[in-house]
């Protein structure tokens, strides 16, 4: 465990704690001008509290849950189909490394692809009105749910592979004598589904939950680059690490500082979830 | 077991964090490549006081490659043998270029001979923040007199002095503004594409809108989007964006939002967004735009090159016949503006000084030089005797089927008043102009439009106080 310690303490716990001292300051650049550290006490928090932090968290949640719902209903659904030995799929091996493709893309540059795509003059609106469904072109990124719509699909696409193959380890983990007896007794795919597999990957399941849940409150490439760094319409696609970002490009660390301490509590209180679900240890204390 | 799990996964979360945090701040230095690493002393250099020793690596930060090219084309060849010229571009949309330009002279001290910036180049809305730092050297340091500059435009010398007076930046190029139109539309809808009578029919603001709706009946767009006259009234306010510390909206940039939700919502405009792709479509041959607000840069650096129907990436080359070059014509519009201009300044802690100054002296104050830009770029250059000799000329710009526009240019640069500018301007001008969109679209009402406003430069610039 040395090896651990030291490099969490050198690179995870010395910033953090001088990202909580950087909060305490009044800390930022005025043009080529230099304007403090000056301690301001919890000013920034006051600030931050004071801006649109709920406005970008409730953003965050709502980008996460639109690419999240479509995320775990398609995956359970192929997780469920590709661990199905009777199903007997062919390709599955070709078809779960094709799911898995769009991860591997850089989030930049399948954001790019994606505004060159959905742009007001682009090769999707083209299509739509060429297949007659479109009088006029769809100005997606100037609509509040065509801008967050797009940044759901992305995600979606991009972490439904991960998922998959994800809960896929989990339902191979199950006992196959559990499915086999209950098809002996004679229970339909649904009761299986529900009654055996979901009961016994639940861990699993809560894990990819809190991850995606924390990897969500991290979204930033998707709308940075999708959106210009706008953040656009009515800065409704403004992620709360975007909102960091904003603070960090004018060098205002303390503002920023402050910001990432709520990230971070955030972030640790959703961890411990984690946590206890994994090592299961509020159960073990109920139930014995 | 357990425990290994989970420390093996906190190990893994941490390595990934680690990786998806590396900035690419290192992207910035990777285009300067030293030539000859060792410094050598010249007495050149001692003499002007830029320093003992000095690199031969002279390193030059811009926003695009307008100024590549026309150190290219004017100044390349003049280089001293041995000598490297480094361009380090960075886009300038979101103060991006402004950012890198900063870190770059904060650490000027301490950056080796060949990584110094040696010059670099600054816009109007800008200006004044590198022009009243200590990062700009006074030309007449290097060399540059005021026998030099004794032909250029008065405002582009007095917008590059400091408070106490010293010329702290030189500009090859005047930046007036004309209403740049297309002849086929002009004919199809006004019936003339003669730049004098087209002038009648947007003479001032309210024959603008007549012909406007002209053109929507025609099925043409008037302008092509949300941006296209922001710098008609932003250049015509009546104060500085920013008093003290404290933003004050101008009444003209309140006539800029109104007439703009105006045309939008009458379908003037093609709802686009300056620089976009659909923006620059209109220009080209299956545009339905009639015109653009452009200064000669605009003309020569934007809309030839968008005209083309070949475009020149792919072999085509800028001449008529092809897209619809030569289908434009100029014409100074309802009201006199200016917009952007570049300027060069040396910054402070050069070692090439000398050079700096030549490419200075050959491109921003020589006659022979300046003429040929005009000639040959259709640029607008900061060259009065240049300047009033080619409008008396038989000059002629191809791509504006053949018009002499200089008078006009000329006219125009004698009514420029650049007094009205902060150092803030590039972040004010782009915030609001994000903002409004979404008013325009109509996705919010003006109230919340100018809250984002406010909540965007809040972010942008902490100093300032809103309201």
């Amino acid at each position: 465990m040395i090896p651990f310690f030291s490099t969490y303490f050198i690179f995870s716990f010395i910033p953090l704690v001088n990202t909580f001292y950087n909060s305490l300051f009044e800390n930022y650049r005025s043009g080529l001008t230099q304007i403090g550290p000056n301690f301001v006490g919890l000013q920034n928090y006051i600030s931050i509290f004071q801006s649109d932090l709920l406005k970008y968290l409730g953003n965050t949640m709502i980008l996460w849950i639109i690419g999240f719902i479509p995320q775990i209903i398609i995956s359970l659904i192929l997780a469920v189909w590709f661990a199905d030995f009777r199903l007997r799929l062919k390709g599955s091996s070709f078809f779960k490394t094709i799911i898995y493709m769009p991860n591997v893309i850089m989030a930049a540059s399948f954001a790019m692809l994606f505004f060159a795509l959905f742009s007001d003059d682009g090769p999707m609106n083209n299509l739509l009105i060429n297949l007659g469904i479109l009088n006029s072109p769809f100005r997606f990124l100037a609509t509040v749910w065509g801008t967050r719509g797009l940044i759901g699909l992305m995600n979606f696409m991009m972490w439904f592979g991960n998922t998959t193959i994800l809960l896929m380890a989990a339902i191979l983990g199950v006992d196959s004598s559990l499915f086999e007896a209950a098809s002996i007794d004679g229970a339909k795919s649904l009761q299986i589904f529900t009654k055996i597999t979901m009961p016994t990957i639940k861990p699993i399941f809560i894990y990819v939950l809190i991850t995606s849940l924390i990897g969500g409150l991290q979204m930033f490439d998707v709308p940075q680059v999708l959106t210009n760094a706008k953040g656009s319409p009515d800065r409704t696609s403004t992620t709360l690490i975007m909102f960091l970002n904003n603070h960090l490009y004018s060098k205002n660390y303390g503002m920023a500082g402050a910001l990432s301490v709520i990230l971070f509590v955030i972030t640790a209180a959703l961890s411990l979830v984690v946590f206890f679900v994994l090592t299961g240890a509020g159960k073990r204390r109920g139930g014995k | 077991m357990r425990k290994k799990v989970v420390s093996g996964l906190l190990c893994a979360a941490m390595a990934a964090s680690l990786i998806g945090g590396c900035s690419s701040k290192s992207a910035q230095n990777t285009q300067s490549q030293s030539g000859t690493p060792e410094a050598t002393s010249k007495e050149a250099a001692e003499e002007k006081g830029a320093g003992s020793t000095e690199g031969k690596v002279v390193n030059i930060y811009v926003w695009n490659d307008e100024f590549k090219t026309r150190y290219e084309d004017y100044y390349a060849s003049k280089l001293p043998a041995g000598y490297t010229v480094n361009f380090i571009t960075t886009p300038s949309e979101n103060n991006a270029y402004q950012n890198a330009l900063d870190e770059a002279l904060l650490n000027q001290a301490n950056a080796k001979a060949d990584d110094k910036v040696d010059m670099f180049l600054v816009e109007a809305d800008y200006i004044l923040k590198y022009v009243n730092s200590d990062s700009t050297i006074d030309l007449k340091d290097i060399g540059i007199t005021d026998q030099d500059m004794s032909k250029q435009y008065n405002y582009t010398k007095e917008i590059a002095q400091d408070g106490s007076g010293a010329q702290k930046g030189i500009s090859w190029q005047g930046c007036p503004g004309l209403y740049i139109y297309r002849r086929s539309i002009a004919k199809a809808v006004l019936g003339t594409d003669d730049p004098a009578e087209v002038q009648k029919a947007i003479n001032d603001w309210d024959s603008f809108d007549k012909t406007a709706e002209k053109m929507k009946e025609k099925g043409y767009f008037m302008v092509s989007g949300f941006d296209d006259t922001y710098r008609t009234f932003s250049n015509n306010v009546s104060a500085p964006w920013v008093d003290g510390n404290k933003v004050v909206i101008d009444p003209n940039i309140e006539k800029w939002v109104e007439q703009t939700k105006d045309y939008t919502d009458k379908g003037y405009n093609q709802k686009t967004i300056l620089w976009a792709a659909e923006w620059a479509a209109g220009q080209g041959p299956e545009g339905k735009v009639f015109g653009y607000f452009m200064p000669a840069w605009g003309v020569d650096f934007v809309m030839a090159g968008n005209s083309l129907e070949k475009a020149e990436a792919d072999g085509g080359k800028q001449e008529v016949g092809n897209g619809c070059y030569g289908d434009w014509a100029a014409t100074i519009g309802p009201e006199s503006y200016n917009w952007g201009g570049t300027w060069i300044c040396a910054a402070n802690g050069t070692d090439n000084g000398d050079i700096v100054a030549d490419i200075m002296r050959t491109i921003c104050c020589d006659d022979a030089t300046m003429k040929k830009i005009v000639e040959e770029k259709n640029d607008f250059v900061n060259n009065k005797t240049v300047m009033e000799e080619l409008a008396k000329s038989d000059y002629k710009s191809q791509f504006l089927g053949g018009q002499n526009p200089l008078q006009m240019y000329c006219d125009a640069a004698a009514k420029i008043d650049m007094s009205k500018i902060s150092p803030y301007d590039q972040g004010l001008n782009e915030e609001l102009q994000t903002a409004m969109h979404d008013y325009f679209n109509g996705t919010v009402d003006k109230d919340t439009a100018m809250k984002n406003f406010y909540t965007a430069i809040s972010e942008k610039y902490p100093d300032l106080k809103i309201e």
